[in-house]
Formats: C-alpha cells, structure tokens, sequence
C-alpha cells in the first residue's frame, strides 16, 4: 500500500477512485511519563516519552485507515493529511484522512 | 520566605539548563542539516522533471515533542503583561520545527525529493504549576519522498 500527500502516485496512473478513508486513535497520556514531563518542563528539552507516544498513536491510525482502504480494494492512499487535537484533560485524539485508489 | 526560595531554584536551574540544552540542540541540528544539503524538501506537488523516472514513493514522517523551560516561562509570563514579541518561544517552535524535518529526512535517506512538505505544531500538556502558560509543542512534517532510478 502506498501512501503519498501529493495528488497523484508519481509514476504510475490512477485508474479508480474509492473515496475517503481515515483512521484516528485516541491517546490519553501515562500518569509516569506525565511526571517526567513535569520536570522537564523546568529544564527545558524533548520529552522523549511524549514524542513516543504520539508517534506510536500516529502509526496506529495509519494502520487503520490502510486497514480501511485494503478492505475497500484499494493499493494507494493519496492526499494523506494528518490532524491532531485535544479532546479532554490529558487526552488528544490523533487523525489521518486521505483518498484511496487503485494506481497502476 | 520558603516559596521564593523555591522559585529562585527553580529559575536558575531552569535557566542554566534550559541554554545548555538548547545549545546543544542547535549545535545538533546545524550539524545534521549540513548533512542533507541533497535531499531538498519542496513545498510544491509538481517539482519533477515530465520525463523522470521514478522507482518508488512514500511517504515520509517526523515528529518531536519539545517543552520549555521555566525561566523561558517566566519570562513570557511577564510579557503577558507588557505585550509584544515573545522571543523565548520562538526558538521553542524553530527547534521543534527544524528537528521534526530532520527526523523526516533521516527516514528518506537515500531519496531524490521530498514534494509537498507539510509542518504542523500543536501544543501538548499543560505546564508544571498548572497555570495556563504553554508546555510544550509537538511538530510533525511529512512529505513524499520520491526515489529516482539511478541514470546509467
């Protein structure tokens, strides 16, 4: 399956189109990795916990919106966008939205 | 007596490693980014030749959480009250930025282009005294990555 933001699958010809497909994960955050935070927000630097966490969210959506489009027959996802927001106290739901096809 | 004590701990240890950290970082990314002067991320979509050809496509994520430290909180608390620039969050976000392009490039390393550079950033947590002052920010940017067939 490949995924790409762009318009089009350089190289190859799209030759059906199957609509919108989105996968979203809800995360909420861990109470240890909360209190690492915590401290480092006194000195400052990544939080390595975090950036973790949102990536393995990330991946998880991912896979299911390419778990949405196999279903649906496709083998390219184009226009991948992604979207996070805060959706209560300490919790932030992470979302992938693009248009599946099949390329040749 | 006590909570200011408290407070100046906090500011100076806040300051002290907050610039030695953020030093250090930029040292880092200065260094990396000279390493991928050939692999240009283009915000455009149509950046390709008509006749080039392409071996394969993907696409390419990176994406960091960095927070702040607490003498650069202090500082644009009193900002708050004065307004204008905020300049110590400034270099928060540009840190942000350049190290999740960086970490997306690291995922393309042998790609031609990356087409359609997207940046986002979005802030994350609240801070430690529980005021409404920022955090941290997380930065994503993500692009395809386009692999040309070797000439020759």
């Amino acid at each position: 399956m490949v995924l790409t933001n762009i318009e089009s699958v350089p190289g190859k010809t799209i030759v059906e189109h199957f609509g919108l497909v989105s996968g979203s994960t809800v995360r909420a955050k861990h109470v240890g990795r909360d209190i690492m935070a915590g401290l480092k927000n006194i000195v400052g630097g990544e939080l390595k916990g975090y950036t973790e966490l949102l990536h393995d969210s990330r991946k998880q959506s991912t896979e299911r919106m390419i778990e949405q489009a196999r279903q649906l027959g496709a083998n390219a996802i184009i226009n991948v966008r992604f979207a996070t927001s805060s959706v209560a106290q300490g919790a932030s739901e992470l979302y992938v939205y693009g248009t599946a096809v099949r390329v040749q | 007596m006590e909570q200011l004590i408290i407070f100046a701990v906090l500011i100076t240890l806040g300051y002290t490693a907050g610039t030695i950290a953020e030093r250090k970082h930029y040292r880092s990314i200065n260094a990396r980014e000279s390493n991928f002067l050939n692999l240009p991320a283009v915000t455009v979509k149509n950046a390709l030749d008509e006749d080039a050809e392409i071996e394969k496509v993907h696409l390419v994520l990176g994406s960091v959480v960095v927070s702040i430290d607490y003498f650069k909180r202090f500082l644009a608390g009193l900002r708050n009250l004065f307004g204008g620039e905020v300049k110590s969050y400034e270099t928060l976000v540009d840190r942000a930025r350049r190290e999740a392009v960086l970490r997306m490039k690291e995922k393309a390393e042998r790609a031609n282009i990356i087409l359609n550079l997207r940046i986002e950033t979005s802030s994350i947590g609240q801070s430690a005294n529980k005021r409404q002052a920022l955090g941290s920010v997380e930065a994503i940017a993500y692009g395809t990555a386009v692999y040309l067939k070797k000439k020759g």
